[in-house]
């Protein structure tokens, strides 16, 4: 079997059990929108400040949501013993890595999505941005190659919840600095000029780290 | 033997050391004497990086090597470039309050550094909270080359997002300075190498009594 098939396996059967136990979607999605309306509050309503901040909010709330699920990526498996089951398989280790990757990029791309025209709309934002869109899957693709990592080391060790985000935030800071910016310039209309230099950082980040990430993972997983 | 030659010869440098910092180097026309601090601070961020960069080195050879005394030298190098990251971050400010005006500032360097402490902190995390130990330093070999990866990303990414820290200072310092300058960086060095060893063969020792209290357990089943 060729591993593309595999991957594709392995991420449709995350869909599937996704879609039937209803586990994480609603609950992410719906502390996703909290996060942007507390936010809300925890800034003046001036005008003029909600737009210098409205990237940050956005990238915070993704941000947080991710750690959610990001965490349910292999907790899951864990509990059910379904690890030993996936590394039982004829598959080598990295292609795990692959299709778990893809699963929690799908699952985060599609919060994003539906949170994002919400976020737009609540801070009369403009709506259709396509530059948006591209900044969103490249950094989405960052956070979720390291957080695919550290959700399968994190899962094997005690306090998993909080040792997701200690273990991972601090990585994936890059990424959040350059999304939050270059999200600023693309709000704002500002040219692609500078905006090419912060999404060279974030592809840059999403090369190296998904390189790294795969060679790695098979020693995160090993018994 | 070779410690104590080692142990004198650390001595020896950081005495010349406070001898070059505080009377013998210049006092620097704009910030006065505070700028003394500086000689500290630089030569204790050198180590804090040669200490990563060990265990960034440490790691590679445990995951491939799988040999103990990798993981053994990672995670008391990692200990150390905490403790002295954590000095870093005391003495900047210190320096930065009287020179700058502010305790802190965003700037690439010190964002950088603030970053690198989180992930070290992490990486003794892990261990901390591994169910069982080998998994532990497995898990903490991962993460020490994934940080180091990260540290020139992270600077990267920061400069370019502002720049405050002061330029750098060692093409402009004059000879007593740079003097000054590279025997502290030699005495920290040296003081490293002697906290690491020393660290090392604490945890060996620790690993051992385990050992003796294993075989004990064993060969001496408690009635209950």
């Amino acid at each position: 079997m060729k591993d593309y098939v595999k991957i594709i396996a392995i991420v449709w059967k995350d869909i599937i059990s996704e879609i039937r136990s209803k586990e994480i979607g609603g609950s992410v999605l719906v502390f996703c929108l909290l996060v942007v309306v507390i936010f809300n509050f925890a800034f003046q309503s001036d005008e003029a400040a909600i737009g210098l901040v409205a990237p940050g909010i956005l990238w915070v709330s993704f941000t947080f949501a991710g750690v959610l699920g990001l965490n349910h990526i292999f907790a899951a498996e864990k509990e059910n013993s379904c690890l030993e089951g996936l590394m039982l398989c004829p598959v080598e280790r990295h292609v795990i890595y692959w299709g778990k990757l893809i699963g929690s990029l799908i699952f985060m791309l599609v919060v994003e999505a539906i949170i994002t025209p919400i976020f737009l709309a609540l801070y009369n934002l403009p709506i259709l941005l396509p530059g948006l869109a591209l900044i969103i899957v490249l950094a989405t693709l960052g956070f979720v190659s390291v957080g695919t990592l550290f959700s399968a080391m994190a899962a094997n060790t005690r306090a998993r919840e909080i040792m997701l985000p200690v273990l991972f935030l601090p990585i994936v800071i890059p990424v959040i600095i350059a999304a939050v910016k270059a999200t600023g310039l693309i709000l704002d209309g500002e040219p692609w000029g500078e905006l090419w230099t912060w999404l060279q950082i974030i592809i840059a980040f999403d090369v190296i780290f998904l390189v790294i990430s795969a060679l790695v993972f098979e020693f995160v997983i090993e018994e | 033997m070779r410690y104590n030659a080692l142990f004198g010869l650390g001595l020896a440098l950081m005495v010349v050391a406070l001898y070059l910092v505080f009377i013998y180097a210049p006092t620097e026309k704009t910030m006065g004497d505070t700028q003394r601090i500086f000689y500290f601070h630089v030569a204790i961020a050198w180590v804090a990086f040669l200490a990563f960069f060990v265990v960034f080195v440490c790691s590679i050879l445990y995951l491939w090597k799988r040999a103990i005394k990798w993981d053994i030298i990672a995670r008391s190098s990692a200990g150390l470039g905490v403790l002295f990251t954590t000095l870093v971050l005391i003495t900047g400010p210190i320096w930065a309050r009287p020179a700058w005006g502010v305790w802190w500032t965003w700037d690439p360097r010190l964002t950088a550094t603030l970053v690198l402490w989180f992930t070290y902190i992490a990486y003794l995390l892990v261990r901390s909270y591994a169910v069982e130990e080998s998994r532990g330093a497995r898990f903490a070999a991962v993460l020490g080359i994934v940080a180091f990866v990260n540290v020139p990303i992270v600077y990267l990414s920061i400069h370019l997002w502002q720049t405050h820290h002061p330029p750098e200072l060692v093409s402009d310092l004059g000879t007593s300075m740079l003097v000054t300058l590279l025997v502290s960086i030699a005495a920290f060095t040296v003081l490293y190498i002697l906290l690491l060893v020393r660290s090392i063969s604490l945890v060996k020792m620790e690993m051992q009594i385990k050992r003796l209290a294993q075989e004990d357990a064993r060969l001496n089943p408690r009635k209950e």
